[in-house]
């Protein structure tokens, strides 16, 4: 069966081949069949038999791949599923989530990995692909069976939102992943410093009268798997940097050569502690909002490249667990619908080109995990988002299509965002949601 | 005005005009029949989800003297040990139709969250360890029966600041008014306030130094297992208020305390029980300010 699209004159940024053109896309039996750009056009018409998109005055990327998503299946449906999750997706421009461990039971083997690879199959709108837990029930404990879920299909490790808190096991997952070449993804918190705070610590926690968590929390621990990375030569994935601190030290990690990525998320980048002010538990997030210093040392780690990727850490949480006390409340924001609008502020405000972004966003974290994705090269899949940059929005949760209404940008008006998502064959209108 | 969550959120003029009620209704507190139809058929409904003696009978009998209906709500019993949500449970209170909801509540902000979600007036009694306005607002009464002014005053508060709701507000309240605030504490249990003028001492007797008022506070003996300091012996010899340190401070120099009091680790008892000391003052005093907060925050919200 053919099944061809045609993507035409649209600009398209491909950071993977250095393509910034406007050009058409040609898409047949869902990979990319040809990529014609403009000076090329005397080779005449793309002649195409299936649907044609015209994309004059629109961007084409390559679908944004997120490395830290929480899709909640199994086990707490009723907070987000593969299936509203993976719409929610495709809305951001999002045509790959690898989704955290963190699911009940713990995708810590390869039953679980398996189950969610099939309903993903079956009910998902876009790829996805599991990250497994580090330890067993990720409690920290004993190592889960690694090669068994990479065998499966998961694509890194991570504990998610605990540390592993024992410095020899964290030793010994960054040495047993060196066997299968995947990153060991840490989220970095000293619990013992952070002390069950809630917030960014500093003068503001005392005003509100909530536990701080302090930016120390978080450097010690990026220290310390720095340090084992280099002690192991294994891939170490460091998850939402927050603070100044640690973008320092990854830094200087990665001028001396060690194994090191990272990630941030745009409300890292984006907003400061001040929005949990009258104790708004939709911007309650792990790590904590921090300072306007810190935005400026996330921005510019983003801009010299230590900071390699910006993912969603969409967090989707029922309303009802939201509308509590501020410490009782979880943390997490539901990022997927939001993510890459918010991040094209970092183009329109000049801290990266458009083209670094989509790299961030896309083909770099598909290379870190060595995902077939992020690009737009002939023969791969074609995955990829179409994008009006200068189409303006409002932030309304009620039109998320993910379960989660948690956002802290509700009411915001946003400028850029996905028309139309393609993922595996399918054209997915962006814009009959957006109600625009 | 609709509820009284933090002394943060409160205008000067407003404390004032607070303090100013106190005055009338603690009048009303020397009469023979100290009973007055102020808030009659208003209903009130206490709710303390911490344990509290002092600040609960304090409410309970201000309502009382304004003539409101009373109702007390004890967190033990009710359905919050069967899993209901606080959203749920001040849903079903507003449901009987109160007028005011005085809460005590371990989480810090859980008045704000009750405020908006509710029409009646909320009246914060102590959340976490952000704020307790009512006691910043009768130490404030207190301090001006004795001073008269509060600008230019040194005032000491001695302690365990971190942890402590009833040093925040005062904090906010005395700064709003031009006293001089001085912390004086372990450096453990002194938290980072940047944003207001306040001098920081960690060592005692030169903290005490001309020191008008000094407001001691309570270590709060639940939290030591966590490591704030080593023994409570050595916090005394180090932070607690005798006799021998009372004489740093100006001649004429008041003690507080919020209470409950821990003699001999905080304040020794000569101290507590010594002319100087206006700890039993305070609590008569904070009667006639919860009577005047329900007073104006029923009038203020009928006139909106």
């Amino acid at each position: 069966m053919h099944n061809s699209i045609l993507i035409k004159n649209g600009h398209i940024i491909d950071p993977s081949q250095g393509i910034d053109s406007i050009g058409d896309i040609l898409i047949e039996d869902r990979k990319i069949k040809e990529v014609r750009l403009q000076p090329n056009k005397r080779q005449g018409e793309v002649k195409v038999k299936g649907q044609i998109i015209n994309a004059d005055g629109l961007y084409v990327f390559p679908g944004i791949v997120d490395m830290h998503a929480h899709l909640r299946e199994p086990g707490f449906e009723y907070k987000e599923t593969i299936k509203t999750g993976t719409m929610a997706a495709l809305k951001g421009g999002i045509t790959s989530v690898c989704c955290m461990p963190n699911t009940n039971p713990v995708n810590d083997n390869r039953t679980v990995t398996e189950f969610i690879l099939k309903k993903a199959y079956a009910e998902g709108s876009c790829y996805v692909y599991p990250i497994g837990a580090i330890t067993k029930g990720q409690k920290g404990e004993e190592l889960a069976e690694m090669g068994l879920m990479y065998e499966a299909g998961c694509i890194a490790f991570s504990d998610d939102g605990r540390p592993v808190v024992s410095t020899l096991l964290m030793r010994r997952a960054l040495e047993y992943s060196k066997a299968l070449n995947v990153p060991i993804i840490s989220h970095c918190e000293d619990i013992s410093l952070s002390d069950s705070g809630t917030m960014n610590e500093g003068s503001l926690s005392t005003k509100m009268g909530l536990k701080g968590i302090t930016y120390a929390a978080e450097d010690i621990m990026v220290a310390r798997d720095i340090i084992l990375s280099e002690l192991t030569g294994g891939k170490l994935h460091i998850a939402h940097v927050s603070t100044e601190g640690s973008v320092r030290l990854i830094r200087e990690a990665k001028k001396r050569g060690i194994n090191v990525t990272a990630e941030t998320c745009p409300h890292y980048f984006t907003i400061t502690e001040d929005a949990v002010a009258n104790y708004n538990t939709n911007a309650k997030v792990n790590p904590p909002l921090r300072t306007q210093r810190d935005i400026e040392a996330i921005k510019e780690g983003l801009k010299d490249g230590t900071i390699d990727v910006i993912a969603t850490d969409h967090a989707p949480h029922h309303g009802d667990e939201k509308l509590q006390e501020f410490d009782k409340a979880p943390s997490g924001i539901s990022g997927f619908e939001t993510a890459f609008s918010l991040s094209l502020k970092l183009v329109h405000d000049g801290v990266l080109s458009i083209s670094q972004l989509i790299e961030k966003m896309s083909y770099t974290p598909a290379r870190i995990l060595g995902i077939n994705a992020g690009t737009l090269k002939v023969g791969s899949q074609a995955d990829l988002t179409i994008v009006d940059m200068n189409k303006e929005f409002k932030v309304e949760a009620t039109k998320f299509l993910s379960k989660g209404k948690n956002t802290p940008f509700e009411g915001w008006i946003l400028k850029g965002t996905s028309v139309m998502t393609i993922c595996r064959g399918k054209v997915f209108d962006c814009q009959s949601f957006i109600g625009g | 005005m609709k509820d009284l969550v933090g002394i943060k959120e409160l205008s000067k003029d407003k404390i004032k005009l607070i303090l100013d009620t106190a005055s009338s209704f603690k009048d009303v507190l020397k009469r023979d029949i100290k009973k007055v139809p102020a808030l009659r058929g208003k209903t009130v409904v206490n709710l303390f989800f911490e344990p509290s003696t002092r600040t609960k009978t304090s409410f309970e009998l201000a309502e009382k003297r304004l003539s409101m209906d009373v109702l007390n709500f004890s967190v033990p019993t009710s359905s919050v040990v069967k899993g209901e949500s606080l959203f749920d449970t001040i849903k079903t209170i507003e449901a009987y139709g109160v007028d005011f909801i005085v809460i005590r509540h371990s989480s810090s902000g859980a008045p704000h969250f009750i405020a908006r979600n509710v029409d009646a007036s909320v009246i914060n009694a102590g959340d976490g360890i952000n704020e307790h306005p009512t006691q910043a607002l009768l130490d404030a009464f207190s301090i001006l029966e004795r001073k008269g002014s509060l600008k230019g005053l040194n005032i000491a508060i001695v302690g365990d600041i971190l942890h402590s709701r009833v040093a925040k507000s005062n904090i906010y309240l005395l700064s709003k008014f031009g006293a001089n605030i001085r912390l004086i504490g372990p450096p453990t249990l002194v938290p980072e306030m940047t944003d207001y003028h306040i001098d920081v001492f960690y060592e005692m007797d030169e903290g005490l130094k001309d020191a008008d008022v000094i407001m001691m506070l309570r270590i709060q003996m639940e939290r030591q297992g966590k490591g704030f300091f080593p023994s409570t012996l050595e916090y005394f010899k180090n932070w607690g208020l005798d006799m021998r340190r009372l004489k740093l401070a100006k001649k004429d120099a008041i003690v507080m305390h919020p209470g409950p009091m821990n003699r001999g680790i905080e304040i020794s008892s000569d101290v507590a029980d010594s002319e100087q000391s206006i700890i039993l003052e305070q609590v008569t005093n904070g009667l006639a300010v919860r009577m005047a907060v329900m007073y104006l925050l029923k009038k203020e919200s009928e006139n909106a």
